[in-house]
């Protein structure tokens, strides 16, 4: 069977332009509403008691305290926790993690709620779960790497992921010329979205309102529908706006069904909102990972094998696996590739994916193990991945549905200056005689479609509305997806209304791994032509209109008119059809999900480069990334400003991937010593001097109707390991271990 | 937050009158609320001293003195222009630490009263000296990478986190206190207290004392031509040093006449060696002369935990504040303040 | 124990009565005033989120009590246009300078009272340090740096119009 080639879809007058932000005015006047800033009538306020030891139990909480507290209605602890219809540790959807509810007096990590005080005002339910002062008898916890055995599993769902294997890897090692062995360690991290997870519950007999920051409306509403044992319908989720998601807002998390349980018991609307110190535990961080790479080359340079083991850990009663080695899968040309990945138990909340989740890591360790081969041979960097570029999908031999890479390269090393940089490290100086380098590494992320729904109407008046239950946690859902809808019913931005980010509008899909433009975007896309097809076909049965007997035809729109594709001469105003037919509106149905043979035949993924140059003071030590560039081929690219945006703010991920963010655990009492934000950096704005996007065209006829890959995670990956590659360069340091702190260069 | 009351006298007399043990003064309130947030600090009393009369004022007495009143906010200090040529140090310290939000709320008094970072002393859970006497220390066999090197004891590894003190002891500024015996003063370099085994005394303040003022005597103003504080840190900005240096030189052709040279974040009060500075006066700048005085400001220095490496870098720290403020203090503040990324290129101001 | 606080909100008058000295001006204005644009971060100083502009200067309203508040006057978001956008809020809509949009308040009363300083003006390095004190997940600052330094620029003309 010959390809089935998606048709190229016109690129009508909004897609591909740079408009500003739909929610823009309401996000600089504070108009927007975010899920805490709802305060319905009788609203109460309900905070959690973090536990205080990694592994052991509660013996004792002073209820009688909490009580006392002036203002304080309710404190709920194991022992009086009314009863839940599903049990915690199922899963009620694929993409769910088993929940800490107060279940039983066990503590399994630090941060894990071990009670819940409900109070008429933050301030007394705040004082009530300080006064509860829990007693317990601890284990030792665990919380290194080190500190348990690692084992294999056989890979499943969600959380227990694949390797691979394609030739003879152990032939791959025989014959490399040359190779390295080297291990690199990435850190605990946590998504901390500026938003704390919050929610405001509000019960009405048997129905749930929930105003709640969610990446996944459906998939949220089943898994709390499940816990309270209502029908998902029963769920109202609305999520207009997210401060921020990274990938830790998708599924129920135990702090909200407690604050749920509150209201149903209290027949009152509860708020709760996590403090930042509560944000590192049971919402998921990113998994610290080992990582053994063992890459070699023949003797011109070429890749013999990459085998790359990764370790990471998981949680005592769930398993989310960092899949960190797959980032060695799909990218360079070896004749022999192999991925592991083992998992160690520790007691710790269950990590679950953040922003790139498994590229972010695997690719840090493997863009600084190719700069280390690159050294080894004496071949520019760059210059040794173009002689490692892959034609077809290593291993699998699947041609790339779009590939623009070599574009990346080209482009982004031009617009960066990186002819000229000298081979070794340590050579160059800048005028304040800081220690320059430059580095770089390839950047990769799949593009997986998700499933979704949409509606449209276009009105005879000419205004639209489009409806689907997509979420806008910053990637500019609002905008992008309502350009797509617009081209799709040809007509105006400003014509169309877009409702989305509520649980009873169709099914928006997941906003996660970067696939929710593609997804929810090919929906909406899908939902106007059907409602243009279905006006064309008045239009070709009525013999009055220019489209008569074009009933075989495919119909476009575009700027108010139905045109036959193909045949541009004919072709009927919009308003004309919906007159003579007498309708006041026609509305549509569209969904959206990659076709499984499209999936089978092609690799899919988008593609990058990023250069870096890192100022390391020559004493001191410190650092600072004084510019990155990076070029990426992502397919169609929606809004250029938006999408410019969001893989800046990956870029800046990495540098914050490479120099800041790490969890100190305390190895004793299990708990992060740095759970705030002065401890647990994050770059600020004096960290970003220099940075630069070029979004290199590719199209790509495979991936979906419409062409789009994603932009939301990409540019985590490569920019890590430009930055370390950019510090070997400046310093002559390799640091293996994630983040790059100050006494690894001193020590070094 | 444990409840508390909440006292506002209009005057000192009336302040100095409510005092009672488990009262704690709140000014601009940026450390005392976040440690009553945390659970750290639980006063049963806040008396707001925000209303007080006299004490907002910066002012050049009689005697060429500079007298800054307890309640000016750290901005206000440094964007003083006359006050930041006079103590470029100062300025650039003050400039280098928290955000511009923090610097404008906190208070002078306040910057002197700031407790430590210690993860341990913040988190109510843990064992900490300093927060319960007695109860241990958490930090010496746990994470403890950033804390002492210099003056700590078994009791206690803190340090203190403020950059502005470090500026203030190298320029021997004076503490005036109201206390309900009267007006007396702590010379800067005895007012942080090294823990010893009472590291729960931070202050050489008495129970119930308040400061009015710190005041800079008028010789500090003759440093102003070579003065430089330098800061260390995690991320360009808004972090704490992991080392700093206030250095501070007056120059007699070409040769240093006088040395002043105080370390930040090495230990529990800024760090000041007077032999590293007699070192220095008499001789002509270079970096041999900058490392052996280096060398003596770290002198006794040892690990607290896994912070060997500190030693290291406060000693680069110190050969580098030096060789900036040699120099010369820029014409203008530098875009980062302290930041070894701060330089400007262009013409020196006092040259 | 029962306070009184007199407080000029975005230039209106307000007698709030207080029933708990604990309350920060943060959580007064989002949870007893109906003011929520004003975001809560991580209530301790140390992301900007909660920034306003008490008597004319940008603080972090997580960390001020309200009770000792009397007498001031309190600019939020919600205060900082009358109709027509602030130049600064114009200029993070023109320079994309946010995404998720939940630091966007702070960071604009931020950049607000940083141009108010004056110290910065329309230099980026001296703007990306004084915005500094605004932490953004999403990571949007080189928008918000091209956005400080062009409302700098148009309010500098704006007032040389004004003046001629």
């Amino acid at each position: 069977m010959s390809d089935i080639l998606a048709r190229p879809v016109r690129f009508g007058s909004n897609s591909g332009q740079p408009v500003t932000r739909r929610d823009g005015i309401a996000k600089v006047t504070g108009a927007a509403v975010f899920a805490a800033d709802n305060a319905p009538e009788k609203l109460l306020y309900a905070v959690y008691v973090p536990a205080t030891i990694a592994r052991g139990r509660v013996v004792h909480l002073d209820t009688d305290a909490a009580k006392a507290h002036p203002g304080v209605t309710l404190v709920m602890t194991p022992q009086n926790r009314p009863a839940l219809q599903g049990d915690p540790s199922e899963k009620p959807t694929m993409f769910s993690f088993r929940v800490e509810v107060l279940q039983d007096d066990t503590v399994r990590y630090a941060g894990q709620p071990i009670a819940l005080v409900v109070g008429k005002t933050l301030e007394a339910a705040t004082e009530g779960a300080r006064l509860l002062k829990p007693r317990y008898t601890a284990d030792p916890a665990r919380t290194a790497l080190d500190d348990n055995e690692s084992f294999g599993f056989e890979p499943e769902g969600f959380g227990l992921p694949a390797g691979a294997e394609h030739g003879d890897v152990e032939a791959g090692h025989a014959a490399a010329d040359k190779s390295v062995d080297v291990i690199y360690e990435t850190a605990s991290q946590y998504h901390n979205p500026m938003e704390t997870h919050a929610v405001v519950a509000a019960w009405e007999g048997d129905r749930l309102t929930l105003d709640m920051p969610s990446q996944a409306l459906a998939m949220s509403c089943a898994g709390y529908a499940f816990f309270f044992g209502i029908p998902a319908e029963n769920v109202t989720l609305r999520s207009p706006y997210l401060g921020g998601g990274f990938g830790s807002k998708a599924i129920p998390t135990g702090p909200q069904v407690l604050a749920i349980l509150a209201a149903r018991e209290t027949a009152r609307p509860v708020k709760l909102m996590l403090t930042r110190q509560q944000m590192f535990g049971p919402v998921g961080h990113r998994g610290a990972t080992r990582q053994r790479l063992r890459l070699g080359i023949g003797a011109k340079g070429a890749l013999t094998v990459i085998d790359h083991e990764g370790v990471a850990e998981t949680s005592t009663f769930d398993d989310f696996v960092e899949p960190a080695a797959n980032a060695s899968q799909g990218l360079y040309a070896a004749q022999a590739l192999r991925s592991t990945h083992r998992a160690v138990r520790l007691d710790v909340g269950t990590p679950g994916p953040m922003r790139a989740p498994g590229e972010a890591s695997g690719s840090a360790a493997l863009e600084c193990a190719m700069d280390e081969l690159a050294e080894a041979a004496g071949i520019d960097p760059l210059e040794f991945r173009l002689l490692n570029y892959a034609e077809t999908e290593p291993g699998t031999g699947k041609p790339y549905s779009s590939k623009a890479l070599r574009d990346c390269y080209l482009q982004g090393a031009k617009r960066f200056g990186w002819a000229g940089r000298p081979l070794q490290s340590g050579q160059m100086r800048d005028e304040n005689g800081l220690l320059t380098g430059w580095g770089m590494g390839t950047a990769l992320f799949p593009c997986p479609m998700f499933a979704a729904e949409a509606t449209a109407t276009l009105r005879a008046d000419g205004t639209a509305l489009v409806e689907t239950s997509a979420a806008d946690m910053g990637q500019g859902a609002w905008t992008a997806l309502a350009q797509i809808a617009a081209d799709s019913l040809g007509v105006p931005l400003d014509r169309l209304e877009f409702r989305a980010g509520d649980s009873r509008l169709p099914d928006g899909g997941v906003a996660g791994g970067s696939g929710h433009t593609a997804t929810a975007g090919n929906a909406l896309h899908a939902a106007g032509s059907d409602v243009i097809a279905q006006l064309g076909q008045i239009a070709a049965e009525d013999k009055d209109s220019p489209l008569h007997g074009a009933g075989n035809a495919r119909f476009v729109a575009r700027d108010g008119r139905i045109h036959v594709e193909g045949d541009e001469t004919r072709s009927e105003a919009l308003a004309d059809i919906f007159a003579r037919a007498g309708k006041a509106e026609v509305t549509g149905n569209g969904s959206a999900a990659r076709p499984p043979e499209a999936a089978e035949k092609h690799a899919m993924h988008s593609h990058g480069a990023v250069f870096a140059e890192v100022k390391v003071d020559p004493e001191l030590c410190q650092m600072r990334v004084t510019r990155l560039v990076g070029a990426f081929a992502a397919g169609r690219i929606i809004n250029p400003r938006l999408a410019e945006s969001q893989l800046m703010g990956g870029m800046i991920w990495g540098i914050s991937f490479a120099l800041h963010e790490e969890a100190k655990f305390d190895r004793r009492s299990g708990r992060v010593m740095n759970a705030d934000f002065a401890g647990y950096h994050v770059p600020v704005n004096a960290d970003v001097a220099g940075l630069e996007v070029i979004t290199v065209h590719e199209d790509d006829p495979y991936v979906n109707a419409l062409g789009i890959k994603g932009v939301g995670e990409i540019g985590i990956t490569g920019t890590v390991g430009a930055i370390a590659n950019a510090i070997w360069h400046a310093t002559g340091r390799r640091i293996r271990r994630f983040p790059i702190r100050i006494e690894d260069l001193l020590n070094a | 937050m444990k409840s508390f009351d909440l006292i506002q006298p209009a005057t000192i007399d009336e302040a100095l009158a409510a005092w009672q043990p488990g009262a704690s003064w709140l000014g601009g309130g940026t450390n005392l609320v976040d440690l009553m947030k945390a659970g750290a600090l639980q006063p049963d009393t806040v008396i707001d001293v925000n209303r007080l009369p006299g004490l907002r004022e910066i002012e050049t007495l009689s005697d060429g003195a500079t007298r800054i009143g307890a309640l000016v906010s750290n901005a206000e200090l440094a964007s003083d222009m006359e006050f930041a040529r006079s103590f470029p140090a100062i300025a650039e310290a003050v400039l280098s630490g928290a955000s511009g939000q923090l610097r404008n709320a906190a208070t002078v008094a306040g910057n002197l009263m700031q407790r430590t970072r210690c993860a341990y002393f913040q988190d109510p859970n843990a064992a900490c000296n300093r927060r319960e006497p007695g109860s241990g220390c958490d930090a010496r066999a746990g994470e403890n990478a950033n804390l002492a090197v210099l003056g700590w004891s078994d009791a206690c590894i803190a340090t203190s986190p403020s950059d502005l003190c470090v500026s203030l002891a190298a320029l021997d500024a004076v503490v005036e206190i109201r206390g309900r015996e009267g007006q007396r003063e702590i010379a800067i370099a005895d007012f942080h207290l090294l823990p010893g085994d009472t590291p729960e005394r931070e202050t050489a303040l008495q129970p119930g004392e308040l400061i009015v003022a710190v005041r800079l005597p008028a010789e500090a103003r003759q440093f102003a031509a070579n003065a430089r504080y330098l800061k260390v840190r995690e991320r360009t900005s808004f972090a704490f040093a992991v080392a700093s240096c206030a250095a501070a030189l007056q120059m007699e052709g070409g040769r240093i006449s006088k040395a002043r040279l105080a370390l930040g974040a090495v230990a529990a009060r800024p760090w000041r060696v007077a032999e590293a500075e007699t070192l220095l006066a008499g001789h002509l700048p270079d970096t041999d002369l900058f490392a052996r005085a280096a060398d003596a400001a770290l002198a006794g220095a040892s690990p607290s935990g896994a912070n060997a490496w500190k030693i290291e870098l406060a000693r680069r720290t110190v050969i580098r504040a030096l060789t900036l403020a040699a120099a010369g203090t820029p014409a203008r503040m530098p875009a980062l303040p302290a930041s070894p990324f701060g330089e400007l290129a262009g013409e020196l101001a006092h040259v | 124990m029962p306070l009184s606080i007199n407080l000029t909100i975005n230039g209106g008058a307000r007698n709030v009565a207080l029933d708990d000295p604990r309350v920060t001006l943060l959580d007064l204005l989002r949870e007893r005033l109906a003011l929520p644009g004003t975001k809560k971060g991580c209530d301790r100083g140390q992301c900007g989120a909660c920034t306003v502009l008490v008597n004319g200067r940008r603080v972090n309203s997580c960390l001020t009590l309200a009770a000792t508040l009397d007498g001031a006057e309190i600019t939020t978001i919600e205060g900082l246009s009358n109709g027509e956008l602030h130049p600064v809020q114009s200029a993070f809509i023109e320079n994309d300078a946010f995404q998720c949009g939940y630091c966007t308040p702070g960071q604009i009363m931020s950049a607000v009272g940083l141009i108010m300083e004056g110290s910065a003006g329309d230099d980026p390095e001296r703007i990306r340090e004084g915005m500094s004190g605004n932490l953004c997940r999403c990571a949007a600052y080189h928008g918000i740096t091209l956005a400080v330094q062009e409302a700098t620029r148009r309010m500098a003309e704006n007032r040389r119009e004004d003046a001629a």
